[in-house]
This record gives C-alpha cells, sequence and structure tokens, in this order.
C-alpha cells in the first residue's frame, strides 16, 4: 500500500463533496472565473501566433515518448554528467525517504533557515511540514507562494498558488503578517511589500531548495523556470542548494530543451518567452552554490511508466494549461481536488501515483469535453486515461466491494444485459414507457425516483414517448 | 448510397424524432436509409463510466452487426466518437487483435449525420424552412471528438426564414457529460447554469445542437425554468419544410 498522505491533502472529501461546498463561494466562483478565461484567452493568442504549434506539440510527445522508453539509460547518463560536474546525486524511492535525504543535507550545515524556489515536487512530499519537524523553517520565495505560506492554506493551482484570492484579500493578509496597517491594495505596492521582506533572506540565507523542470543528461545540466527572478535569487545567491526532481523531468539532450522552451511560456502563463530561465552544471568555483545536490524522486512514478495508457501522465510538463481550460476546475478552484495536483492533470495523476483506493472520485471529476487534450502541449490524451482509471475504479470495487449494497453496479450490469439481445432491449424499453408513468406530468418528469432523482433535483427529464423510433419504423415498414 | 441508421440507444426511445428527420433528410436526398434492427446500444455509457468488461460484449456486438454497411450515419456525435475513437481504445486495452482490425475497417464509414450530409455528400442546402430564430451549442463530442468543424453551422445558415443567432462562449461544455451529470450533478449544474445564460442572451427560441444527450441536459434546465425556449436536433430543423 502506497502513502497517499504525501501527494493528497489529507482527510481530503471526495471530489463532488469538495467541490459541492467550493460552488457555493461566490468570491471564489468569481475570482476563479476571472483569472481562467483571463488567462485561456492569453495562451490562445500566443498559440495562434505561431504555424508550426501542432509539430511542436508532436516533437515534445515524442521526446517525452523517447525518455520514458530509456529512463533507466537517461538517468544513469545524467547522475555521471552531473557527479563529473562537481554535483551530487541521491536516489529518493518516495516522499519519505526524499525528505530524509534533503534533512540530513541541511542539517550537515547547520542551517536553521532554508529559502525555497517554488516547486510542486517539494510540496508533493511535504517538504515544508518534514523540515519544521526537524526544526528548520523553509521560506517560500515566489509571491503566489508565499502567500499561500503566509496564509496557512494550500495551493490550488500549480502555477498561481493563490489564484483563489483577489488583491483586497492579499492586502489584507499582508497587512496582517508584515505588519503594514498603511498598505493598499494596488498590485504594485503589494509586490513590493513582498519583496522588502524576501530581500532580507535572500541576502542572509546560506541555503536553498528547488525543484527542476528539465534535467539534460548529455551535460548534467538542470533547469528551472520562472517569472520573478527570485527563484533565480534562490539558485545563485546561497552557498549549498539542493533540487528535487521527479524522475520523468528528463530530456535526453541539450536541443530537446529548444523545444520545450517554446510549448512551456506560452502554454502556461502566455508568454512568447519565458522571462527567468536559469540552467546550472554542478559547481564552479567562486560562482554560485559550491555544493550541488539532486534528489532524484520516485514517488509511485515507476508504477504510472508500468501501464501502457497511463504512462503519458509522466509527459506533463506542469504548464498548467489544462487546468486553466477546464470548466470543472473554473467553477470549483482546486481545493476541491485534495491533492497538490488539481485539475485534469490532478484527475490522473493523483489517482495513479496514490492507487486508486485513495482517490477514486478524481477521475470522475471530469465531463469529458476534451479541452484538456485539445491544449495540451506534448499531447496527454487526457480524457482516455481519465476513462482507463475508471475502468479500474470499477474493476478494484467489484474484486473487494466496500458495501453489500452498490446500485449503480446492479444498474450498470443489469442495462448491460439488456443491451446484449434485441429482445431484451425492447423489453426494457416497454417496462420503461409503462414504469415512468407515475412521476410523468405533462410530458416531463420533475421528480424522479433514485438516481435520476439527483438528474431531477437540478433538470427536469422528458418523459419516454409511447412510440419507440424502431416501432415507428415497422410501422412504417408494414405500411408500404 | 445505401445508408444504414445508428440511432443510438438514447434516441431510439427518447428521442424518435430526431431519427424520423434523418430518415427523411438522407431519403430527400436520394439515398436509401437502412435500419438494422439487431442493434441495441454501442456501449459509450458503461465504457466511459467504467464498466468496461460489461462494455466489451456491446462493442463487439456493434462491430458485427454494422461491419458490412457502406455508410453508417448517426444523429449522435457521441455515439460516433465512441465508435470511431474509443473502439480503437477499447480493442487495444483488451488487447483484442481481431477487434482491433474491425474496427479500423468500421471506422471511417462511421458517419454523424451532419458530417455525411456536408463533407460526404457534398450538400448545404438540405432544402428545408424553418422560420425561427435559432442558436447553435457545438457540443464536445462533435467539436474536440470527431471534429465535424462548421458542418453544422453551414446547414443551418442555408435554411430558408431561419434567424440564426451565434451562441457566446458556444465551445465550452453544457455540464452534461454522461453520468457525471449524476454523480457531480453540483458542478455539471454549475456550469449549465453559464451556458443557459448565454442561451438566453441570445433571445433565440430554439437552441439546436449534433447530440440529443447535451440538448436533454440544456432542455432540462431551460423547461425547469420555463424559460420559453425549446431544443431540437439539427436534423429536426432540416427536416423541417414549407
Amino acid at each position: 500500500m502506497k502513502k497517499p498522505e504525501s501527494v493528497i491533502i489529507a482527510l481530503a472529501p471526495r471530489f463532488e463533496v469538495g467541490a459541492k461546498s467550493a460552488l457555493q463561494n461566490t468570491q471564489l466562483r468569481r475570482n476563479m472565473g476571472k483569472a481562467t478565461q483571463t488567462i485561456r484567452a492569453k495562451r490562445a493568442a500566443v498559440v495562434e501566433e505561431l504555424s508550426d504549434w501542432e509539430s511542436l506539440r508532436v516533437a515534445g510527445q515524442h521526446i517525452k515518448d523517447e525518455v520514458l522508453q530509456h529512463l533507466d539509460t537517461y538517468l544513469v547518463q545524467l547522475e555521471d554528467a552531473i557527479t563529473q560536474a562537481g554535483g551530487h546525486v541521491h536516489w529518493a524511492k518516495d516522499a519519505h525517504e526524499a525528505n530524509e535525504i534533503v534533512t540530513r543535507l541541511i542539517q550537515a550545515t547547520g542551517a536553521k533557515e532554508i529559502i525555497k524556489v517554488k516547486s510542486l515536487t517539494t510540496d508533493e512530499i511535504r517538504l515544508n511540514e518534514a523540515l519544521e519537524l526537524a526544526g528548520i523553517t523553509a521560506i517560500e520565495t515566489d509571491l503566489a507562494e508565499l502567500i499561500i505560506q503566509l496564509a496557512h492554506e494550500k495551493s490550488s493551482h500549480i502555477l498561481v498558488p493563490a489564484i483563489h484570492k483577489n488583491r483586497s484579500e492579499i492586502r489584507a493578509l499582508f497587512q496582517k503578517s508584515m505588519n503594514l496597517p498603511e498598505l493598499t491594495d494596488e498590485p504594485k505596492e503589494l509586490a513590493a511589500a513582498a519583496r522588502q521582506y524576501l530581500r532580507e533572506k535572500f541576502m542572509t540565507v546560506r541555503v536553498a531548495t528547488s525543484g527542476a523542470n528539465f534535467a539534460i543528461a548529455e551535460t548534467g545540466s538542470v533547469c528551472v523556470v520562472e517569472s520573478e527572478g527570485n527563484g533565480r535569487m534562490c539558485l545563485t545567491m546561497p552557498d549549498v542548494l539542493i533540487s528535487v526532481m521527479g524522475i520523468e523531468k528528463i530530456l535526453p539532450r541539450w536541443q530537446d530543451l529548444g523545444v520545450f522552451m517554446q510549448l512551456l511560456p506560452r502554454s502556461s502563463t502566455g508568454e512568447r518567452m519565458n522571462p527567468y530561465t536559469s540552467i546550472w552544471t554542478g559547481v564552479h568555483a567562486d560562482d554560485g552554490p559550491q555544493e550541488f545536490h539532486l534528489v532524484l524522486l520516485d514517488n509511485g512514478r515507476s508504477d504510472v511508466l508500468a501501464d501502457s495508457v497511463g504512462r503519458q501522465t509522466l509527459h506533463c510538463i506542469r504548464c498548467s494549461a489544462c487546468i486553466n481550460v477546464c470548466p470543472v476546475y473554473e467553477r470549483t478552484g482546486g481545493h476541491a481536488y485534495g491533492s497538490v495536483y488539481p485539475g485534469p492533470i490532478g484527475a490522473i495523476l493523483t489517482p495513479q501515483l496514490v492507487g486508486m483506493a485513495h482517490a477514486d472520485s478524481l477521475p470522475y471529476a471530469s465531463s469529458l469535453c476534451g479541452a484538456c487534450y485539445d491544449v495540451c502541449p506534448v499531447r496527454i490524451n487526457i480524457p482516455e486515461v481519465l476513462v482507463h482509471l475508471r475502468g479500474k475504479v470499477v474493476a478494484e470495487k467489484q474484486a473487494q466491494p466496500k458495501s453489500w449494497f452498490d446500485g449503480e453496479n446492479i444498474g450498470m450490469k443489469a442495462m448491460a444485459t439488456a443491451f446484449g439481445h434485441r429482445s431484451t432491449y425492447e423489453f426494457a424499453q416497454r417496462a420503461g414507457q409503462l414504469a415512468q408513468w407515475p412521476f410523468v406530468h405533462e410530458g416531463y418528469i420533475e421528480h424522479g425516483p433514485g438516481p435520476l432523482g439527483k438528474w431531477t433535483a437540478m433538470r427536469d427529464f422528458p418523459a419516454i414517448p409511447p412510440q419507440s423510433f424502431r416501432d415507428w419504423w415497422r410501422e412504417r415498414q408494414r405500411d408500404e | 448510397m445505401q445508408v444504414a441508421l445508428f440511432i443510438t440507444c438514447f434516441n431510439d426511445t427518447l428521442f424518435p424524432d430526431t431519427g424520423k428527420a434523418v430518415v427523411k433528410v438522407v431519403e430527400q436526398l436520394g439515398h436509401q436509409v437502412i435500419f438494422p434492427e439487431e442493434q441495441t446500444c454501442c456501449g459509450q455509457m458503461h465504457f466511459n463510466t467504467g464498466y468496461q468488461v460489461e462494455a466489451m460484449p456491446l462493442i463487439r456486438r456493434f462491430v458485427e452487426i454494422f461491419s458490412q454497411y457502406e455508410a453508417i450515419v448517426s444523429p449522435s456525435a457521441s455515439c460516433v466518437g465512441m465508435v470511431r475513437e474509443m473502439y480503437r481504445f477499447a480493442a487495444e486495452v483488451h488487447q483484442d487483435v481481431k477487434l482491433a482490425d474491425e474496427v479500423a475497417l468500421l471506422a471511417g464509414r462511421v458517419y454523424e449525420f451532419s458530417e455525411f450530409i456536408v463533407n460526404r455528400l457534398g450538400v448545404q442546402d438540405v432544402g428545408a424552412y424553418y422560420p425561427h430564430r435559432v442558436t447553435y451549442h457545438p457540443t464536445c463530442h462533435s467539436l474536440r471528438g470527431i471534429h465535424v468543424g462548421d458542418a453544422p453551422e453551414q446547414l443551418l445558415r442555408a435554411v430558408r426564414g431561419i434567424d440564426y443567432v451565434p451562441l457566446t462562449q458556444s465551445t465550452e461544455c453544457c455540464g452534461f457529460g454522461g453520468t457525471f451529470a449524476v454523480k457531480n450533478a453540483d458542478t455539471s449544474m454549475a456550469m449549465l447554469g453559464d451556458k443557459i445564460r448565454h442561451i438566453l442572451d441570445t433571445r433565440a427560441e430554439v437552441c439546436v445542437a449534433a447530440d440529443n444527450s447535451c440538448l436533454m441536459h440544456i432542455g432540462g434546465a431551460l423547461h425547469r425554468q420555463r424559460s420559453g425556449v425549446r431544443i431540437a436536433h439539427l436534423a429536426e430543423i432540416l427536416a423541417a419544410q414549407e
């Protein structure tokens, strides 16, 4: 049994339950609607500019396919290249091991405070909490990540963690936590307040952690992509840098980066070029950190790799285009997904990392509208993976029923049997026509029984007409 | 040409008028409609809800019944998507090589109604007359699943007497999503609420689409609100005459 607590937010309710309460938060609905529609339009406009966008997507997909086909080889190649360049590579099979390694490395420096580059992988393993237990304070330096940390909240978006907050909410938070009663809600002033707070940390803290967007196997270079420059400060100012990276983030060749540096900024922030792209190879005397560690994290990824359909999930470059375009996410926000990874990518990644049993509502958190697949820069067929995972959820519950009565399972099996033959199908049609009469008024059912009640609680349902199409067809054949 | 009608269990049972309209339009264009009466359900609901073991016999059954026909036409983009896209996937996952081969041969001959008329027959004007204000919702499976493009709009714009009004944010999902509408009823309704708002903004009398399943969802809310707007499948508009 895997440890779901590392990826899933502890005690998170099922998706539909979390969604129901989020949907009632009118401020959240307003904030999310505005933010997602703005970024969606921005992305669409810059993608439209490139005539070779589809070829870029295919190239991205093929490079990632190649990486996954030969992951073992590339990982060892990366380790050799980094070691040769004066860095150190560590292997962690799960969150626990990764946290232990990072904690040990920090303890060896004697530091009690570290600065962090925004990183999903360290969120996934809950590094901050593990460090806190060891008496080490981790300071988030990404503006949105800082907001979340100061508010003692969880991120609701992989790229814009505070997307659910508007500027007046952020103003109130800064006024309180930074003791700045005069602060207004002007974005410039809010950024300046955060800058003031962070500058002191950049100048004094000697150890930093980061994630990694890419690592190049042939050169041993590691790459972090960000927009603020705060990441660049963390990557260059301290003496010791510890980066934690999922094993799938590798690229075979230096030139592959060219494809992804076109795909990523346009897909994520809707920018033509990324503002701060930091790439480093090992350590260099008198330039940047003098000690560099890369922790390669598995944490369930090998299991994902073993599934021929689910495997494509590991193509993900965490751009968040699927999240921004998702009509479900737009309305529920990220917290309903109960995971570090929300939205469509979260709905397929989380259950695969933690096991179906711990996240069986997530593959159903989608109307399969396909908008995510259309925008994915590495062509992950998210709807297909969702359907595949639903198959696993049902197969698991049929093998080990959680309760003695499963109405859905009984109903689905009965319908499948009826659909198996023309005669039973036609009999079921007739039965439906007859059985509905107590509920039908003026051609509609407004209060349906059983599962239909979930439909009719909010929508009317058309009554089954007395003559089916096939009845009409037969009548027509007879008359001719 | 002989055209086999894949009515879908949903339309057969709940929306027989759509099937009648398809028969009328295709026959008027000079083609012969055949209705293979052995057909029941393509298995989409079972497959997409995770009941894949249960869906497999339905998939094999469909392939067996329809393999012999030259052109198979259906008034449901989502069921066509099931046959054209998901059958291949189902065969792959269940490692059924024979089924995969049969699906590969069949898939190219399965058409959604509007793409059959516009792309296969090369007709935009079917001679319909429909003097009403109409808006069109491109369903997710017609748009992103099987890429019918603007075929439905081409057909609608050619209808005489029609007052066609485009829909704002038309490409966004209405929130139906099959069992999603029940399993995640609250989120589904939040999505539908916005779709209904855009439809009402057009002041149309009729909302048209290429899938009665999405239309049933949209129509369910329009009727609940006593909005005075009705739904109609594209085929029914095209079958209307002076």
